[in-house]
């Protein structure tokens, strides 16, 4: 497998008159075609964030970046304003947490993919108006004729994640990038929609990046998982691997801290303090507070990624 | 989409009834006598009472009532006190004249807020944002009368470049679209879009902001937009907000330039209204409070009605 996304020592730093806040600090991660990475963390550490950064959607006057984000060879942080805007929806598009909010709410859902039909391949109103058709037949809404008519409000919240998928697949994009798409849903509908980002991510042989604070929903669709705490990738290994020898101290109390079967009457795991400011930028291991495990060499230098196994690196001094 | 506007039609109906009612007892609960306006102080009993019964003043209130919804519902609006014309004349050609002073002050209010309305939610540096806040603070603070003295002694005094009142030149009978009316328009409008601009300017930025900050706009961005894509999308979506605050203002212009049109000896409603106050001329009052609300009440539907078309959330039941 070839490598078709590459980021390296990506950092994306927000800058505000009162404060600033260094959300992403150094990551470096490849995406096969076909394959799809997990990226698993809590709120603020950053996942969202690098996530959106590969199409450059941080309001650009507030957003300082540094690193490099390489799809097929072009690099997307140097791209002009007008390229990156070809790139969006067609070779990269993304789904959202919310498709009650991602969707415009005075224009039909039709009206919605038929203009991103019309943006990216020329195609006319009607063209692009059967097309959109044919993509909600895809994602199996029923009806799909009337539902082009159909403003999002009109839809359920499982309707409406399926047509923004249908939207993002409506140009053939080479890369998927789903930021937490099922966390609005009901548990039903939330596997209804995660099989069905599997079975088209196969058909259409797409890179997806699937960005979930779910430890379940990540294993269940990724081939690879990355878990994120502070702005930093801090282990990452194939989702087996992940799943049965966690490394890092904090992907295993992530892991420790889910609910699986015949754990009735059992003390649930957790994690004590919380993750540390992002306002300044760290000297040592971020999650050293935290650490049950905790050494002197954990503050004195920030650790580095380091490979324990092929396809498997920890940012952790005690990882072996 | 018709049947919606048919039934809104209809419920306009109690409305109207209940205008007409208030609009009579208004002008009677007024303390002074409509025909003392007419006839010298000293003016025997017996002149007095025949013109009482002349206008049907006489008559127990709710008798007048009918009688007068009777007549106003034929379109006889009666005749007027002080020039003896009849009122549906004075008013029809006083509206006339207001109505295109109010759409160039309106049209003029509503182009320029939607333009400094969307540069200030737009603009990243805080210098566009501060003047465009003061601008509309500005328009909505300034009395606009003293505006309007202000702009004829610069324009019509100093630089002599505008006429200062009227509708048009010496001769002019009625208003038509010629270069010596559309001049005698120019301040009038100026003056009366003030208001209006500030008012709307605030409720454009400040809803044009709101929704650039939500999430489908990041959505437009990601599936690669076109800057005036998303500008149109921001727009439709921010449009119901401001039309209804449009449609209160273009109102407060037909009803309320009573300063205005006396400062511009503009004969419309408002200098009509004033005159009759100062007459004490009660059909001309009913019947120019009367054609006011009944146009401010179709204003309303049209704007609900222009609201339900862009915004499908807004229920039609």
């Amino acid at each position: 497998m070839t490598n078709m996304l590459q980021v390296r020592d990506l950092h994306v730093t927000f800058v505000t008159p009162d404060r600033t806040v260094h959300a992403v600090n150094g990551v470096s991660f490849d995406l096969a075609r076909g394959e799809t990475l997990g990226i698993l963390g809590e709120s603020g550490s950053g996942k969202s964030v690098t996530l959106r950064s590969i199409l450059r959607l941080h309001p650009e006057h507030r957003t300082r970046w540094s690193g490099s984000i390489k799809l097929e060879g072009d690099e997307i942080l140097d791209m002009a304003p007008r390229a990156l805007s070809d790139l969006r929806g067609q070779r990269v598009s993304m789904i959202f947490q919310e498709p009650a909010t991602a969707f415009d709410p005075v224009f039909t859902i039709g009206q919605q993919i038929a203009e991103t039909v019309r943006r990216h391949t020329g195609k006319s109103q009607t063209e692009s108006m059967k097309r959109a058709k044919d993509l909600l037949e895809m994602v199996r809404i029923p009806s799909p004729a009337q539902r082009l008519k159909a403003y999002p409000h009109e839809m359920s919240g499982g309707m409406r994640q399926r047509a923004m998928i249908a939207l993002a697949l409506s140009c053939n994009p080479t890369l998927l990038l789903a930021d937490e798409p099922t966390t609005a849903l009901d548990a039903t509908v939330q596997i209804q929609v995660l099989l069905l980002i599997r079975e088209l991510q196969r058909e259409f042989n797409l890179g997806v990046i699937f960005v979930t604070h779910d430890i379940g929903v990540a294993v269940e669709v990724s081939d690879r998982i990355g878990v994120m705490y502070a702005g930093k990738l801090v282990e990452m290994a194939p989702v087996e691997r992940m799943v049965d020898a966690p490394q890092h101290p904090y992907s295993r109390g992530l892991l420790a801290s889910t609910v699986h079967d015949g754990m009735r009457g059992q003390r649930l795991e957790s994690i004590p303090g919380a993750p540390p400011d992002l306002a300044e930028v760290p000297s040592g291991c971020s999650f050293a507070p935290r650490c049950k495990f905790v050494r002197p060499d954990c503050t004195a230098a920030v650790p580095s990624l380091r490979d324990v196994e092929a396809a498997h690196a920890v940012r952790c001094v005690l990882a072996a | 989409m018709l049947l919606y506007a048919l039934r809104r039609l209809i419920y306009l109906i109690p409305v109207a009834f209940g205008v007409s009612l208030l609009v009579f007892a208004l002008v009677h609960l007024a303390p002074g006598d409509p025909i003392s306006a007419i006839v010298p102080p000293d003016a025997p009993k017996e002149v007095v009472d025949k013109l009482k019964e002349y206008y049907g003043f006489d008559q127990p209130l709710p008798v007048q009532y009918l009688r007068w919804l009777g007549v106003t519902l034929t379109g006889d609006l009666g005749t007027s006190i002080g020039t003896g014309r009849s009122v549906a004349a004075e008013v029809g050609s006083a509206f006339g004249n207001t109505i295109i002073l109010a759409i160039a002050a309106t049209s003029l209010a509503f182009t320029l807020a939607v333009i400094l309305g969307t540069a200030a939610a737009y603009a990243k540096s805080r210098v566009v944002d501060r003047l465009v806040t003061m601008i509309s603070l500005i328009g909505v603070s300034v009395p606009h009368f003293w505006l309007a003295i202000v702009l004829v002694i610069i324009f019509a005094v100093e630089l002599g470049v505008l006429p200062p009142m009227g509708i048009g030149p010496e001769n002019s009978t009625g208003w038509t679209f010629d270069r010596a009316h559309l001049a005698h328009m120019v301040l009038p409008t100026i003056a009366l879009s003030v208001i209006p601009l500030g008012v709307v300017t605030r409720t454009v930025r400040s809803t044009v902001k709101e929704t650039l900050s939500m999430e489908f706009v990041t959505a437009l961005q990601a599936k690669g937009m076109r800057d005036s894509r998303i500008l149109f999308h921001v727009l439709k979506n921010a449009a119901p907000t401001c039309l209804a605050v449009m449609g209160l203002q273009a109102g407060n212009l037909i009803g309320g330039s009573i300063l205005i049109e006396t400062v511009f000896a503009w004969p419309g409603t408002g200098f009509l209204l004033n005159s009759a106050i100062f007459r004490r001329d009660l059909p001309i009052l009913q019947g120019t409070t009367l054609v006011l609300a009944g146009f401010f009440m179709l204003l309303n539907l049209t704007v609900d009605i222009i609201q339900t078309m862009v915004d499908p959330r807004i229920k039609r039941g």
